[in-house]
């Protein structure tokens, strides 16, 4: 078994620890880094809980291998919000539109929205809604999430809607 | 469930990639998007010794004109696919395909060689690839080879593909440009693999249909052309085609399975409803008539 040196920026920050090469990219990050609002919940890419954006792009936390993001520009929830607390506007529709009751898939659906809701990636309603196929959710019944999510398309890129 | 411990290559050129996967002697797995092996890995259903990574080499990514066809990189990811405007002009259908293969998160990583080397039956690229007369690229240390996808599945899960040999790339054929496209699946949820789904292409010419290829997926232990649906279909001038016969006939070319999400039964008349009204609504002309 192959041990690694892993050096990825997490969250704007260089980050550098050791794994095995089978540690998921969703357990670095939640025990290497800290970042436990990286929620897992199958470890087989069906729930859409880990959901964080490597490169630019929303994936599976769960369905990449830490060492594979050597040298990535890796942002989980807790990169989203300013420094004084004042929510991404992701998270902001999220919260205004009762979009979550217990949480648990709250971090991956976000992290999605935010990648599709950035300057120069923003996609349209259509295609936001059916990046929501991604994301089980057994509490809001959807239809705030979804609310969400159309308020989003209808906003400017990286504005609030 | 956490993988067993494995060791990790990551090479940067196919070369080092065919003599890693030859030293290995068969306990080895090579990872692509990783968004089938990962969760074969974390169920520990795949316990490879090693696991070589193909990501870094770039060699195996992109999309390419080629003589009469369009060459598809195996590590282009299923995102890039669908971007890609070259494949929008070129094959449309191959598009449509992707749009359905996972979800927007798994296709950002997933990749259009990963889901034809392995060779799901329910899957929509190996149909594809067998409808369109594609052919695989597959390299090793011995050497290069080509294979029609037509003649690479075994069933499921089974290629020609040997324990050294990885996929390079996939040549789709070119069909002229305003080719009529035939893409439809049925599936619990978006994302799901089909219960079933159908996929091809048709060149009318002068109201006759010139060329056909068409092919199943979720209907047997690998994707199925529709060969006799085919030879019904060509030199027919459209109008006097019959859609429900000619899906019966395509039907009979199949050999679905029963299972915990639908029957072979059910596969077959649902096979059958959807075949017929794909090719009707392939020629709304006749609708008209
Ligand atoms: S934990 Fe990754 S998709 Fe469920
Ligand atoms: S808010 Fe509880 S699972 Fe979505």
């Amino acid at each position: 078994m192959s041990e690694h040196r892993i050096s990825m920026t997490i969250n704007g920050l260089r980050h550098v620890s050791n794994a095995e090469a089978r540690v998921s990219l969703s357990d670095f990050l939640r025990g290497n880094a800290g970042c436990t609002g990286v929620h897992i919940g199958c470890e087989h890419g069906v729930c859409g809980a880990c959901t964080v954006i490597v490169d630019g792009l929303a994936v599976r936390g769960c369905l990449m291998l830490a060492v594979q993001a050597e040298g990535a520009e890796v942002t989980t929830v807790e990169g989203l919000a300013a420094g004084d607390g004042t929510l991404h506007p992701v998270q902001q529709a999220l919260y205004d539109e009762f979009a979550l009751q217990c949480g648990f898939c709250t971090p991956g659906v976000v992290m999605t929205l935010a990648a599709l809701t950035a300057p120069g990636s923003k996609a349209n309603e259509q295609q936001l809604l059916a990046a929501m196929s991604g994301h089980i959710c057994r509490c809001t019944g959807y239809q705030g999430i979804r609310r969400a999510a159309k308020k989003l398309a209808a906003a400017p890129a990286g504005e609030q809607p | 469930m956490k993988p067993a411990p494995f060791d990790y290559l990551a090479p940067v050129t196919v070369e080092e990639a065919c003599a890693a996967l030859a030293e290995a002697g068969g306990g080895a797995t090579l990872l692509a998007g990783g968004q089938t092996l990962l969760p074969l890995l974390n169920l520990r259903m795949s316990q490879p010794f090693i696991v070589i990574d193909l990501n870094r080499v770039a060699a195996l990514k992109g999309i390419s004109r080629g003589q009469a066809c369009t060459r598809i990189g195996a590590m282009t990811r299923q995102c890039e696919a669908i971007a890609s405007a070259e494949l929008a002009r070129a094959l449309p259908v191959l598009v449509k395909a992707v749009k359905h293969v996972g979800h927007h998160q798994t296709r950002n990583r997933g990749t259009v060689g990963g889901s034809i080397a392995l060779g799901e039956p329910a899957a929509e690229l190996p149909a594809t690839a067998v409808a369109l007369d594609a052919i695989i690229e597959i390299v090793s240390v011995r050497g290069k080879r080509e294979t029609a996808a037509g003649e690479f599945y075994l069933g499921p899960y089974m290629t020609t593909l040997e324990p050294d040999e990885l996929v390079t790339a996939i040549r789709f054929p070119d069909w002229p440009q305003g080719h009529i496209t035939l893409f439809r699946e049925v599936a619990q949820r978006p994302g799901d693999f089909a219960l079933v789904g159908l996929v091809g292409a048709l060149v009318v010419e002068d109201g006759k249909v010139a060329r056909a290829g068409l092919a199943w997926f979720g209907m047997g232990p690998t994707p199925i052309r529709a060969r006799s649906a085919e030879r019904m279909l060509l030199g027919q001038p459209l109008e006097a085609i019959e859609a429900n016969a000619v899906a019966e006939r395509a039907v009979a070319d199949t050999a679905p399975f029963d299972d915990h999400h639908a029957s072979a039964e059910y596969r077959r008349t649902v096979g059958a409803r959807i075949f017929a009204r794909t090719l009707r609504e392939a020629f709304p002309a006749k609708e008209a008539a």
